[in-house]
């Protein structure tokens, strides 16, 4: 290659951050071979999490991530509906996951971002299939009554790996969920009882216990792009605008594979690039797990 | 470990495959493939001149448009041309027309499972045909897991729905080259290299990579069932050239 040539030669007495602009892989390069990227990151370590649950006080279930810039805030709203006679004790799960334009400068007010819809989808798949969500759990009155929980997911700062945001601000929100108190009317109708002081209510509730999801299997994921040998773990917007192949894992907490996500880019995955990414997704979960916990138990003392 | 399937195939048993390239008239490039009863139509418009939104002064845009069998377009539609757009983009040679776009058109004709490994498979039959420059074709294929842990391939809508877990593979077609000297400095082929891989439930990482393992055999026959339909029409086509 002529540029990479050029690059070399006039790099010497060139500004940092021109040569970042003008020959920006191998500006990369140059940092992955001394094991380091721009950020002073290691190649396999990720940004720093932070998770703060109850972020929206008027939803059911809410939480607030951080992966470093990029920002999540997820809300869950529960409505009661009939379930569909197919599944008659199940409720549902309703996943939209948001881009507005305050997110990136890529995201035109009026012109959905693309990726957005593709993110609902891999979401609303990931929670299904990694079976963290017992849908009978939902039910209130078999065949009658049920939960359809809403879950928003919107997307107020895109620094790259916004799947991982998504997914642990999806996790986080569903811990925090507090179902509403419901009682049957004399015409046998399920309603939301506000809470009343003791005494005062007429009505037995329907799901006295029944107030928290048990979660089990929650799913956990992590985003790799691969450069030649070079296996980049979290990245941030400006790695993945400039490094096209992503590699998205996601193991749950028993330790399956609920999604092995490449779709395309200019990179081959060969057996051990993929080892690689299933090696890195398990530390990054155990990791995980501690943060989410660490926010439940924050959460539960206050 | 064997499985009764209702068409009385063996688990690594694929459907029958049919190609027909040039189906349109009017498309610079067009190909039908069928696997079985699921069957996709592909047309390729392009390089045309790119619209605002697309256009790249650096590389040709590939866009590709789903159009489903009946209905409107979902997020399953959208998820799908994603992963055909950067699938494309991946073996096409890109550097060749910059500041242009090449459509890709998919016409879903009947869906009996596998619907986008087939669509991948058509797209890049169509790609051929319209004379679009490829770094290597790819082959695309659908390996489900069942509850006992067994692989099967290319299963029907029937089969995929009551299977735990499925997995659509993408891999590069084994290149043909006249020079003796390999590119590769890795251990691995390099039609052993995933381009896209898109997973469907849970499953222990073992059987994922068993799959990889069966749908890796299988891609060899599939590859071979292309590169001959891709070769057989060149006579012709030299007759009517000259």
């Amino acid at each position: 290659m002529g540029s990479s040539n050029a690059s070399g030669d006039i790099s010497a007495d060139m500004e940092i951050d021109a040569f970042r602009r003008l020959f920006p892989v191998q500006f990369y390069e140059r940092h992955f071979v001394k094991s380091l990227r721009p950020d002073a990151r290691t190649l396999n370590s990720a940004r720093d999490t932070s998770v703060a649950l109850g972020a929206v006080s008027s939803a059911n279930g809410s939480a607030l991530v951080k992966i470093g810039c990029t920002t999540m805030l997820a809300a869950i709203k529960m409505e009661i509906m009939t379930p569909s006679t197919e599944s008659p004790d199940e409720g549902n799960l309703a996943i939209e996951f948001h881009m507005p334009p305050i997110c990136s400068p890529l995201v035109r007010p009026g012109r959905p971002a693309d990726a957005a819809p593709v993110i609902s989808k891999q979401l609303a798949d990931t929670i299904l299939s990694a079976g963290m969500i017992n849908l009978k759990e939902l039910c209130l009155v078999s065949g009658k009554a049920a939960w359809m929980a809403y879950l928003d997911i919107c997307c107020l700062d895109a620094d790259g790996a916004l799947f991982d945001a998504a997914l642990l601000s999806a996790v986080a929100a569903f811990s925090s969920l507090r179902i509403p108190v419901v009682s049957l009317n004399d015409e046998g109708r399920v309603f939301i009882s506000e809470e009343m002081e003791e005494g005062k209510s007429k009505r037995e509730p329907v799901n006295k216990e029944q107030r928290k999801l048990t979660l089990s299997n929650i799913p956990f994921s992590l985003t790799c792009v691969l450069h030649k040998n070079y296996i980049l773990a979290d990245p941030n917007a400006e790695e993945e605008s400039i490094i096209e192949t992503s590699v998205t894992v996601v193991l749950n907490s028993s330790g399956q594979l609920v999604s092995l996500y490449k779709p395309g880019g200019p990179v081959l995955a060969y057996t051990a690039a993929i080892q690689d990414c299933v090696a890195l997704t398990k530390q990054r979960v155990q990791e995980l797990q501690i943060i989410l916990n660490e926010a439940i138990s924050d959460m539960e003392v206050d | 470990m064997e499985v009764d399937r209702e068409d009385g195939r063996t688990a690594t048993m694929l459907r029958p495959l049919a190609c027909s390239r040039s189906v349109l008239n009017r498309a610079h490039g067009s190909a039908s493939w069928s696997q079985g009863d699921t069957k996709v139509l592909a047309a390729v418009y392009g390089p045309k001149v790119g619209t605002k939104k697309t256009e790249n002064p650096e590389k040709a845009s590939i866009e590709v448009i789903w159009k489903p069998k009946t209905g409107q377009i979902g997020k399953l539609e959208r998820e799908y041309e994603m992963i055909l757009t950067r699938t494309l983009q991946s073996i096409c040679i890109l550097t060749i027309n910059p500041n242009t776009t090449t459509s890709v058109i998919i016409q879903v004709v009947n869906d009996d499972g596998a619907l986008l490994p087939c669509a991948i498979n058509a797209a890049c039959a169509a790609l051929v045909d319209a004379g679009i420059s490829l770094k290597h074709l790819a082959v695309a294929i659908c390996c489900c897991l069942a509850e006992t842990g067994c692989v099967i391939l290319d299963p029907t809508k029937q089969e995929e729905q009551k299977m735990k877990a499925s997995v659509y593979l993408v891999f590069p077609n084994s290149v043909l080259s006249v020079l003796q000297v390999s590119v590769t400095k890795i251990d691995e082929p390099m039609e052993h290299g995933i381009i896209t891989s898109v997973t469907h439930g849970a499953m222990s990482v073992e059987d994922y990579f068993y799959c990889l393992k069966s749908g890796r055999a299988a891609t060899a026959k599939l590859s071979n069932f292309l590169r001959s339909r891709l070769q057989n029409r060149l006579p012709s086509d030299l007759l009517g050239d000259t």
